[in-house]
């Protein structure tokens, strides 16, 4: 048995686990359900850590700027929340973006809009992918569907991070974090992490550095936006990921992400019983966005079905990959009403034979 | 072959850790397995419950619309839970705290006196033992000698709180 | 010849753009001054707001990072816990520090952190263009005050300084101002103060700085010094609010 160095965890404590292995050394957070074992794991585990600090801060928007401030110190910082401690987020994202420094956001998401509920919803899609904040940016968006891949996903976060000096999101939602599974953790803690080379820590042997977006010259700034939007280019090259489950003879493919992907896994494979020729693809970075992978399935696949925990959000990006040249169809659940994987099966087949696929 | 089942009581009667200890075992044999405890304001309340699934093959959804079985250490918990049980399920409740009549004919209803049988060897604490050790053997997910391998390994360095709950295991298991 | 005066050498060789009259380029010097004779350079860290002093990274020759608007001391917080070594301050007016960045100025200062934070008080919006402050005197006229601020609409002038001197993990706290001579060397001498108390680790500790705004005043420059010791003054008295420093240096 391969058991044995598997341990079984909360998806949230298993990301602050993944991060204090990813040698992330300071983490602010502010209680929020339905994320709140990260922010006590990381009390518990990390706040004791040689040179490592948690602060439990008074807001979320302090919580942002800490992480702000502990990236300009240049060491791996992470902070997480849920979906209305994010919106309050998104003033510091937005500088973290501009200042072009590393940080991974955590965002257990909830049903909205306003307090909403505190079930897993993915409401959160545009906010995520379209840069959240105020001004012109993007950041790269993970979305895992099990507590391992939440674990991994952690892990490669702070990588982009630092590849790509940018804050990452990691979406996942109330479910994800809440839920228990084996997860088997395949990195040590380094000793002492490293610091980043660009750090503001003093002018000691270089000149003093500066850390700064204002301008009184907009072609300035302008000069900023095109060097941002050049790296995006690279990130969408290099970066896109995705996982595909019985595409190869479908006649219909179901796109879904994070827990809506997993419930529609169930689906698809009790279709196939069924003999349905249904596949699925999974976005696993929702920015990038695999648009290529999904235009490229158009060639076989005429007819899609996107499901989603929300009113149709990723949608729109399946539609723009698409280009008209396949239709797509639409099933959704928000509020943080939580399908089921019958009643998606329930859409796929009336779908299915509504547009003649099993001729 | 995937299996949920809900455990549900007050906050204090231990179902959580009934619901930890079957996933640990669960995972210990190698299984697929979730678990998916209620949280926020909806525990604030006093009541508690957990989903676990327990499969062969990947899960699609730790959430259970319709479990295979529900166990019920509460009244309120058994009322809540019983319309949602699958047809041919099985529902297993404390006797000792609840008195029911259950209105579906399409379910097996099992009463079992956890809380007198925890008594009766002396740890009223450990009905949910009692309980999950006759829902092992009812349901036959894991092997007993799993569940019990889990227990060591929760309780590492407490031999008395081991010995303890083992005993209202396998007073719950020979039960049925 | 013996050289009695010169450039700090934190200070860079760039003219100032703040409106003649105005305290921040004075408060910039004694600063740049303090770095230099506390030998500082090589490990300090300024977190300048955004308003009047938003550019101050062009006259510091040291390390410095734009702030969000009010969140100095959260961003002081995260740098600080991640470099402990370092010395960090937080540069911020009164709308930043006393309207929309009180949460984190109160909770920096509870939490003890070990920053040290200058509150450049000139009761206006500066770069805004002069609008009511949460340090505006009653009756004072600003663009958002224009029949002078009323108490019983806008509340009073919030006094900052004297509300985080309750707070208990706050190590030291002064008001001071740059309207004379004999104040700017108080001045320097509390903000030297601040640095060491940070330098010992004792904890969060702030110099208000009472600063002349002729420009939104509307005022000529020495109406406006005369201004901060007959009037502001009275409202925001000078001297030590709080002082622990002494304190832990005899245990």
């Amino acid at each position: 048995m391969s058991i044995v160095t598997k341990v079984l965890m909360t998806g949230n404590a298993a990301i602050g686990e993944a991060a204090i292995r990813a040698g992330c050394q300071c983490y602010f957070g502010y209680p929020i359900t339905p994320q709140n074992e990260l922010t006590e794991h990381m009390a518990a585990n990390l706040s004791r850590r040689k040179g490592c600090a948690f602060v439990q801060a008074e807001s979320e928007i302090a919580a942002i700027n800490m992480v702000y401030g502990a990236s300009l110190a240049g060491v791996r910082v992470m902070t997480s929340s849920s979906s209305p401690g994010i919106s309050l987020k998104q003033e510091g994202i937005s500088y973290l973006a501009a200042c072009e420094l590393p940080a991974v956001i955590v965002n257990m998401s909830r049903g909205g809009p306003g307090l909403g509920s505190i079930s897993a919803s993915q409401s959160d899609y545009f906010q995520a992918t379209r840069g959240g904040g105020h001004g012109d940016y993007r950041t790269p968006v993970l979305a895992p569907s099990s507590v391992q891949e939440l674990a991994d996903l952690t892990h490669r976060a702070f990588d982009l991070a630092d590849k790509y000096l940018t804050p990452v999101l990691i979406l996942g939602d109330g479910i994800l974090g809440q839920m228990m599974e084996p997860v088997e953790f395949r990195h040590e803690a380094p000793e002492v992490p490293p610091v980043r080379s660009n750090a503001l820590r003093g002018a000691k042997g270089r000149p003093s550095r500066i850390v700064k977006t204002f301008t009184s010259n907009p072609s300035t700034l302008e000069e900023l936006n095109w060097s941002l939007f050049r790296r995006y280019q690279v990130i969408k090259q290099a970066e896109v990921t995705y996982d595909t489950f019985m595409v190869d003879d479908a006649r219909l493919v179901v796109v879904a992400f994070g827990i809506a992907a997993r419930i529609a896994k169930g689906a698809v494979k009790t279709a196939r019983i069924e003999g349905l020729k249904v596949g699925l693809l999974r976005p696993v970075t929702l920015w990038p966005f695999p648009a290529a992978k999904i235009r490229k399935l158009a060639e076989d696949v005429k007819q899609f079905l996107v499901f989603e925990m929300n009113m149709g959000q990723m949608l729109e990006d399946v539609q723009l990959a698409l280009e008209g040249s396949a239709e797509v169809s639409f099933y959704g659940r928000t509020g943080g009403v939580i399908p089921t994987p019958s009643e998606v099966l329930r859409v796929i087949a009336r779908l299915y034979h509504q547009k003649g696929l099993h001729r | 072959m995937l299996v949920k089942t809900v455990f549900a009581g007050f906050g204090g009667q231990g179902v959580l850790s009934m619901g930890l200890n079957l996933t640990q075992a669960a995972m210990m044999e190698g299984k697929h397995v979730t678990y998916l405890p209620s949280y926020g304001a909806e525990v604030r309340g006093g009541t508690a419950n957990c989903t676990v699934a327990v499969s062969n093959e990947e899960i699609a959804s730790p959430v259970a619309s319709s479990p295979e079985f529900v166990i019920a250490m509460n009244l309120p918990s058994l009322v809540r839970f019983q319309n949602q049980i699958e047809s041919g399920g099985v529902l297993l409740f404390d006797a000792s705290l609840v008195e029911t009549e259950v209105s579906r004919g399409d379910i097996e209803v099992v009463g079992i006196p956890a809380t007198d049988l925890a008594n009766k060897i002396g740890s009223p604490k450990s009905a949910n033992m009692v309980m999950l050790g006759a829902f092992i053997k009812k349901s036959n997910l894991v092997s007993l000698d799993s569940v019990i391998e889990g227990l060591k390994s929760t309780f590492k360095g407490k031999p008395d709180l081991v010995t303890i709950n083992e005993q209202a295991l396998r007073t719950g298991y020979d039960l049925l | 010849m013996k050289k009695i005066y010169s450039r700090p050498k934190s200070l860079k060789k760039t003219a100032f753009h703040y409106c003649p009259g105005c305290g921040h380029s004075i408060i910039h010097r004694i600063m740049t001054e303090l770095i230099d004779e506390m030998d500082l350079q090589d490990k300090i860290i300024g977190i300048p707001p955004p308003g009047c002093s938003v550019f101050a990274y062009n006259y510091f020759d040291i390390d410095m990072a734009e702030s969000a608007h009010g969140r100095g001391a959260a961003v002081a917080t995260g740098m600080k816990r991640a470099y402990p070594e370092g010395i960090i301050f937080t540069y911020q007016g009164d709308g930043d520090l006393a309207a929309i960045g009180t949460a984190e100025t109160v909770h920096a200062a509870n939490r003890g952190e070990n920053i040290t934070v200058i509150f450049v008080n000139n009761a206006v919006y500066g770069m805004t263009g002069g609008q009511m402050a949460p340090t505006t005197l009653v009756g004072q006229k600003t663009t958002t005050t224009p029949y002078g601020r009323d108490e019983r609409m806008e509340g009073n002038a919030l006094r900052i300084s004297e509300m985080l001197a309750l707070v208990k993990g706050v190590a030291y706290i002064e008001r001071v101002a740059v309207n004379s001579p004999t104040n700017i060397r108080k001045a320097k001498k509390a903000i030297r103060k601040a640095f060491q108390a940070q330098i010992d680790g004792l904890g969060f500790s702030m110099v208000e700085v009472l600063s002349p705004c002729p420009t939104n005043w509307r005022m000529d420059e020495p109406e406006a010094w005369q201004w901060v010791s007959d009037v502001m003054a009275k409202e925001f008295p000078l001297g030590v609010l709080k002082d622990v420093t002494g304190e832990s240096h005899a245990s």
